[in-house]
């Protein structure tokens, strides 16, 4: 499926994830997170009716929101650009790698260590609420670990073309935090109501805030446990008045996709007709 | 491509930062068997040169290694590059990390590279869990021109090798480049001529991006 130089690529870079500090305090954060939960008794709590493991994966996804993009951004950003700044690209591509190569070798890299924490904190859950008999809502579970794959996507897609695209380290870590900020601020659904107040386009500012992956991300992740999407009053109407239930949820899952994998095309199809340092 | 002896053919080659020729307007051949020694001070294009040859620059012209677009088939080409950069870069992983890397991107025997850089006066078994970043400039280098050597390369590029060698590992650097494979091509870039002027047979000057000086020794 790949070439040997992805394959190496992949290899080294996990590796050098796995010596960075920032990837165990990352890993520690997450798998921390679950086990405080269960400590502090959430799966006994209720949210809209939904308690156990339901309600400590709906706490997760929230957690997942604040911490999975800045993480994701903060972390990649940096990798192309500084591989640049400090001679190390122009060693490493002296070799029989291609430019496509390094760049997918990273960008793949980078997805096992980003997700592959996340998903052992939620999987570790899940075997947790089995041994412990817990109801283990499995289509959720599923579906949970989709959506947050498509979250990390999207933002490495991101974060890859920011890098190829920048000068330097300070630039690129400067346009990621804008960018977050940005989808940040629009992810705000008072923001929203405040946009429909002003009597703008309700379908266009819908289908506007639909384009933030935060937000889809959001609403995606409700909307799995909330079908009627209550949490988000009036909004609802308009997003279920155009799609069902099982289309919103493929729509969270596959348009983050989508957009991280145009991004990192484009950023690929940039790297590959510039010059390299 | 100019003979069957041409490695690296240049023809109108041009590069420009922000308005300004680097390199400007470059016709040469460089054939097999040759030891060129690419002279010139800071700023007269030797390291981009090399870099265009790498393809790790876009540039005007025609330049053409083993016959085939730098830019386009980089993983073929650079099979048969060896490169020492001027300035060791930070890299993170271990020397045996590296040392696994290599043989296994380079499809070559670990122990090729481990004996190179024994010669050079570097004890691999000591520094094998150290990061490559962590050792001095000179055991970097000497690293590094074992992976250049040991890949047995038909193009040899090397960028100021010797500069952090201590005069004996530089005194076997030069016998291993005397002994390199006669039909290969050598370039070393150099600020000084002195230094190198027994094992090169090519002297080419560079100043302010075209060649000032190409002579045979």
């Amino acid at each position: 499926m790949f070439s040997n130089s992805v394959w190496q690529i992949i290899n080294l870079d996990i590796r050098q994830n796995l010596r960075s500090k920032w990837f165990w305090v990352y890993s520690l954060l997450f798998g921390g997170f679950v086990a405080v939960m269960f400590a502090t008794g959430i799966t006994e709590s209720q949210i809209i009716g939904f308690v156990g493991l339901s309600r400590m994966m709906v706490t997760f996804m929230q957690v997942s929101m604040a911490i999975l993009p800045i993480y994701v951004l903060i972390s990649t950003v940096r990798s192309v650009v500084g591989d640049r700044e400090n001679n190390v690209m122009e060693y490493m591509l002296s070799l029989p790698i291609s430019f496509s190569a390094y760049f997918w070798g990273k960008l793949i890299a980078k997805f096992v260590v980003i997700f592959v924490p996340v998903f052992i904190a939620l999987l570790g859950a899940a075997v947790w609420g089995t041994i412990t008999n817990i109801d283990v809502p499995w289509d959720l579970f599923f579906l949970y670990s989709a959506l947050l794959a498509s979250l990390v996507i999207v933002f490495l897609g991101i974060s890859m073309y920011i890098s190829v695209r920048v000068k330097s380290q300070d630039m690129a870590v400067s346009t990621a935090f804008i960018i977050w900020l940005f989808l940040v601020a629009f992810i705000d659904l008072i923001l929203i109501g405040i946009m429909l107040k002003m009597r703008g386009n309700p379908d266009i500012i819908i289908a506007l805030g639909m384009l933030n992956p935060l937000q889809v991300f959001r609403t995606g992740s409700l909307i799995m446990f909330d079908p009627e999407l209550t949490v988000m009053g009036p909004v609802s109407y308009y997003i279920l008045d155009v799609v069902n239930r099982n289309l919103f949820i493929a729509f969270a899952i596959f348009y983050p996709i989508f957009l991280g994998g145009i991004f990192a095309l484009w950023g690929n199809r940039l790297f590959n007709r510039r010059d390299i340092v | 491509m100019s003979n069957n002896n041409t490695l690296i053919h240049i023809d109108g080659l041009t590069k420009t930062f922000k308005k300004v020729k680097v390199i400007d307007n470059l016709n040469r051949d460089f054939l097999a068997h040759e030891r060129i020694a690419l002279i010139g001070r800071n700023g007269a294009g030797k390291t981009t040169l090399i870099r265009c040859i790498l393809g790790l620059y876009e540039y005007q012209g025609v330049l053409e290694v083993l016959g085939m677009n730098p830019r386009k088939e980089r993983e073929k080409i650079l099979q048969e590059v060896g490169f020492v950069p001027q300035i060791p870069p930070p890299i993170k992983m271990t020397v045996k990390e590296m040392l696994y890397f290599f043989g296994k991107l380079l499809n070559k025997d670990e122990r090729k590279f481990i004996g190179i850089a024994n010669d050079l006066g570097l004890d691999v078994a000591a520094n094998l869990n150290k990061p490559f970043l962590k050792l001095s400039g000179g055991m970097k280098q000497k690293l590094l021109v074992s992976f250049a050597l040991g890949r047995q390369p038909r193009i040899l590029l090397m960028d100021e090798p010797s500069a952090n060698l201590d005069p004996k590992a530089r005194d076997v650097l030069f016998q291993y480049l005397s002994d390199f494979d006669k039909n290969a091509l050598m370039i070393i870039s150099s600020h000084r001529i002195d230094e190198i002027e027994n094992i090169v047979n090519r002297q080419i000057e560079m100043d302010l991006g075209k060649i000032v000086i190409d002579q045979c020794l």
